[in-house]
């Protein structure tokens, strides 16, 4: 997600799926489409069909290559490369769109004089690199002045220190000779993809790009989406029908675990973990969390609110809203990190819901032998999937790596509800929340996760009460008000209530005596005053206390006229508005104000989407842009919030409101993409004298090796992809006899040249996978 | 018995003078057939396999299953569905599901059957001491009130809802910090 927030503000798709019918042009990379999202794929099918040029780059010739105009082999984990230099193509030969890009864009914003370019120095890494930490102190790369919020420009382009300058210098290199020698591409084909693309540019065309995890589980994932924005801000290609970056998510509820995170670094709506040390006191936190202008220069309101949905009437003004008791960040928590805990013997205990770690994540083997350390592992999931026998028949106990009678680990293994037998939201590729009805009740022991995490906490809360340790104070003050069914399943439309916000009854006492937009009767599962009218959406936010929202982006699903939106099902138009609610406030397309001359006037006819008529924006999506501010509106005396944002400046959750060529805050690893190998290449870095990302964690530790760029012993590159038939860790998938007739057994692609026996036994430092060589054999094949 | 005889398509199409392939042909046996769908309720539902987020509709009747099929009002998916999404009446009703709660001592080399009501308290007070025993409020001087004894990882085919409860609980109430989903691995 950082990859698309960093550029653009928000991480989620900018489109729709079936804004791409709309397309001049779609590039297709780090994606399998008609395979991994079939039904998706009929959008670009759509825009085939009206004329539009399909490009697909992949090393494998695929189903979705077939369907392509053109198809582009490409060196697996070189894409940076091949965008970067389409960026510099387009930025050498004058074509990109200048009136876009001066206007919606960082191009003209000038950095500071100590920030260096990797191609500067010689180090070849940007400014502020320190060998020690290995990582980069990030002061040098800001805006010239003070903060990102008012940044001194150059409209002309010209300023050497200007992002644009900067832009071309960092890319100078990346010429198509490069790219032949990089990725293994043409220059003929190169040009190919670069005129397919300028030409369906502009002022009356679009081009959209699709990419799925062919980018994001490279370890540099990021910086590819990073190129790819990069591309399009330069094409004008964001914010406008046809246009866009599409993230196709794997899963139905990808976007919606990111929105809503089970992860360890952020909260709900993107909101950042409090961190220990600096961080320890609410101010502390809100200070450096609040920009002055910029959606975000909400962050008090949109936190404040989260806090009292969590602790409910326990949050007040006196104990700063319960800020201590939300856990603080003290390190990397992440899976991979705590993994090493878990091989550790620290971890204690692990919730297992709904994932598959013992075939879908990284090292198998590990991730096995390090259950055997828990002290208690609780798994729900539908069928009795990997991790749930890890202690009887995994491959570990086979070669007598475990013992059964050894593991000390208790396993719970709960049946989980299906889709059809509780109700809830996904959120989808797009943004798009969709609720689901239930059909049925779950049989036997099968409940819903909710039903689970709703009597854990009423135990977990109950145990609380009874004792008196202040450990225990945030579990006395949860908020847990939901009323439930006959099962003991929380109503789910509460948790979106919630979710949505309200009113709290402190803000109520002078403003009683409706009762219109008030949900659940207002009441907790004791009867008692519990929340007051719904909001209309974050506008409505404050951070006095006197609202509460789970997740400040989803509000307006579930608003004060009562009506589930993720719920509605009349679509009213061709993207959808009507059916399901696009966050944030039902937008479709996000940035749309750059769908808009600069003046407010769309850029073409045909291109047509948002723009300003009679003193409001307007149109056929909903505008993300504040509805009365006139187009030519220029704040005077540094404003805050959205007044210090320019008319023309469509990116509203960056302070500078500005599409960001050029990343002045939250990388790590650099304000503009580079060129670094794969982990494990079996090659080394062409452009650089560094073959991989400097500050990349490695992870490394004698269970869980690496092999060096380069290394002869691995010679190969193996990819992974899925096939249409087949789901994730297969638990949805592998158990089904329809699905398994379809797609019986794994099986490798092999280029002709590599041709080995039948069976073939693949082995990486960490272990080794055995395949039936079968299928068609990809000729073109690369590596 | 000339009603029986008259019954008889032969008989219709001769004296109808119809070629035998339209509703003439008809026995009343075919006549009474409907699909299994007609009487039956339906639930507007989303397809649980990938993000594109195709529009189902499930028929059920009587607190049974009876079909999926894709919804044609969706403005993603138009009625269409995958092998995947065609296919999740399936996942919903196969053989090989889990119905039953299970659990394995430590050191046991079997699953044994357990009531949902007391895993459900095993699990609340495993989580309970887990929690006594790791829980630090001060760390280098600084209040930080959390875990990292205790972990969660997700699926991404969990509800917004469910997921919300989930980081509430955890994070909010447990303080447990190491907390992961899919959709970072």
């Amino acid at each position: 997600m950082p990859g698309l927030g960093t550029s653009f503000g928000r991480g989620g798709a900018t489109t729709a799926q079936q804004d791409l019918a709309n397309a001049d042009c779609i590039l297709i990379e780090g994606s399998s489409m008609a395979e991994a999202h079939p039904v998706g794929f009929r959008w670009v099918m759509k825009a085939k069909e009206r004329g539009a040029t399909i490009i697909h780059v992949d090393p494998r010739f695929s189903r979705t290559s077939a369907l392509a105009d053109i198809w582009i082999p490409i060196r697996a984990g070189s894409d940076i490369a091949f965008l970067g230099a389409l960026v510099r193509h387009i930025i050498e030969n004058e074509l990109f769109f200048r009136e876009y890009v001066v206007h919606y864009t960082n191009a003209s914003c000038i950095l500071r004089d100590d920030y260096g370019d990797p191609e500067d120095r010689a180090d070849g890494y940007f400014s502020g690199w320190n060998e020690d930490a290995r990582n980069y102190s990030m002061q040098s790369w800001q805006y010239k002045g003070e903060g990102l919020s008012f940044p001194e420009r150059d409209l002309t382009l010209q300023d050497s220190q200007c992002v644009f300058q900067k832009l071309k210098r960092h890319f100078a290199r990346y010429t198509p000779e490069m790219v032949e020698k990089v990725c293994g591409i043409s220059p003929a084909l190169f040009y190919k993809v670069a005129d397919t693309l300028v030409k369906a540019s502009g002022p009356d065309k679009t081009a959209a790009i699709c990419y799925a995890v062919g980018w994001t589980q490279h370890s540099k994932g990021v910086q590819i989406i990073r190129t790819a924005s990069i591309l399009q801000l330069l094409l004008g290609n964001i914010g406008r029908p046809g246009g866009g970056i599409l993230a196709l998510r794997g899963h139905a509820s990808i976007q919606g675990s990111t929105d809503i995170p089970t992860l360890y670094d952020i909260l709900p709506g993107y909101l950042p973990m409090p961190r220990g040390g600096e961080e320890e006191t609410l101010q502390q936190y809100l200070d450096a969390h609040t920009p002055k202008t910029g959606l975000w220069s909400n962050t008090p309101s949109y936190f404040i609110s989260l806090l009292k949905a969590y602790y409910g009437k326990h949050a007040t003004a006196e104990n700063n809203f319960g800020y201590n008791w939300l856990p603080k960040l003290t390190a990397d928590h992440s899976f991979f990190e705590y993994l090493y805990d878990m091989a550790d013997g620290k971890m204690e205990g692990m919730f297992l819901i709904g994932q598959n770690s013992a075939v879908g994540a990284p090292n198998s083997r590990l991730q096995r032998k390090s259950m055997a350390k828990l002290k208690w592992f609780v798994i729900r999931d539908m069928v009795e999937t990997e991790p749930a026998r890890f202690w009887r028949d995994s491959a570990e106990i086979e070669r007598g790596e475990l013992k059964t009678e050894e593991i000390e680990t208790e396993v719970f293994f709960f049946p989980a509800a299906g889709h059809a037998e509780k109700e809830g939201a996904f959120t989808n590729t797009q943004r798009l929340l969709q609720w689901r009805e239930k059909a049925v009740d779950p049989p036997g022991d099968c409940r819903s996760d909710a039903w689970f995490i709703h009597q854990l906490a009423l135990r977990l809360i109950g145990k609380a009460r009874a004792a008196r340790d202040p450990i225990d104070e945030p579990l006395r003050a949860l908020d847990w008000w939901y009323p439930e069914d006959r099962f003991g399943e929380p109503k789910m439309e509460a948790v979106l209530a919630e979710i949505n916000g309200w009113k709290t009854p402190v803000a109520a006492a002078t403003d009683r005596g409706s009762i219109e937009g008030v949900l659940f009767g207002g009441v907790d599962r004791e009867g008692n005053h519990h929340h007051e009218a719904q909001i209309d959406g974050y506008e409505e936010l404050k951070n006095d206390g006197s609202t509460a929202c789970g997740c400040w982006i989803y509000s307006g699903v579930f608003s004060r006229d009562g009506v589930n939106k993720a719920n509605s099902r009349k679509s009213r138009d061709y993207l959808g508005h009507g059916w399901g609610f696009s966050w944030p406030s039902d937008r479709r397309i996000i940035y749309n104000r750059a769908s808009a001359r600069p003046g407010g006037e769309p850029w073409s006819e045909r291109k047509k989407l948002v723009w300003w008529d009679s003193g409001n924006w307007t149109g056929i999506d909903v505008p993300d842009f504040k509805k009365d501010k006139p187009p030519d509106y220029e704040p005077q005396n540094q404003e805050r919030g959205l007044d210090g944002q320019r008319g023309d400046a469509p990116f509203i959750l960056h302070e500078d409101g500005l599409g960001w060529l050029y990343v002045p805050k939250g990388l790590q690893d650099g304000p503009m993409p580079t060129h670094y190998e794969p982990l494990e290449s079996p090659v080394h870095n062409a452009l650089y004298s560094r073959d991989t990302n400097p500050v990349v964690n490695w992870f490394t530790r004698a269970e869980n090796r690496f092999a060096p760029p380069g290394d002869p012993r691995f010679p190969f590159v193996l990819t992974t992809y899925r096939l249409t038939e087949h789901h994730t860790g297969g638990g949805m998938s592998r158990f089904l006899s329809h699905l398994s007739e379809l797609q019986p057994e794994m099986f490798v692609e092999v280029s002709p040249e590599l041709d080995e026996p039948e069976w073939q036994n693949h082995p990486s430092s960490r272990g080794s996978v055995s395949f039936w060589r079968s299928g068609p054999v990809t000729r073109q094949c690369c590596q | 018995m000339f009603s029986l005889i008259s019954k008889w398509p032969l008989v219709r199409q001769i004296r109808e003078q119809k070629d035998g392939t339209g509703l003439e042909s008809m026995s009343d046996k075919t006549r009474a057939m409907h699909a299994r769908i007609d009487d039956a309720q339906v639930a507007r539902s989303i397809c649980p396999y990938c993000g594109v987020g195709c529009g189902q509709l499930i028929y059920h009747k009587d607190g049974k299953l009876i079909s999926i099929e894709g919804d044609p009002e969706s403005p993603i998916s138009q009625g269409n569905l995958c092998p995947k999404g065609a296919a999740s009446y399936q996942l919903l009703t196969h053989s090989r599901r889990e119905l039953k709660v299970k659990y394995r001592a430590p050191r046991a080399t079997q699953w044994t059957e357990m009531s949902l009501d007391r895993a459900m308290d095993m699990v609340a007070e495993r989580v309970w001491e887990s929690r006594k025993r790791t829980f630090i409020t001060q760390e280098n001087g600084s209040t930080i009130n959390h875990t990292t004894a205790i972990c969660h990882l997700g699926g991404a085919t969990l509800d917004n809802e469910e997921n919300y409860l989930i980081k509430k609980l955890f994070t909010g109430g447990l303080g447990m910090v190491c907390v992961s989903n899919q959709a970072r691995i």
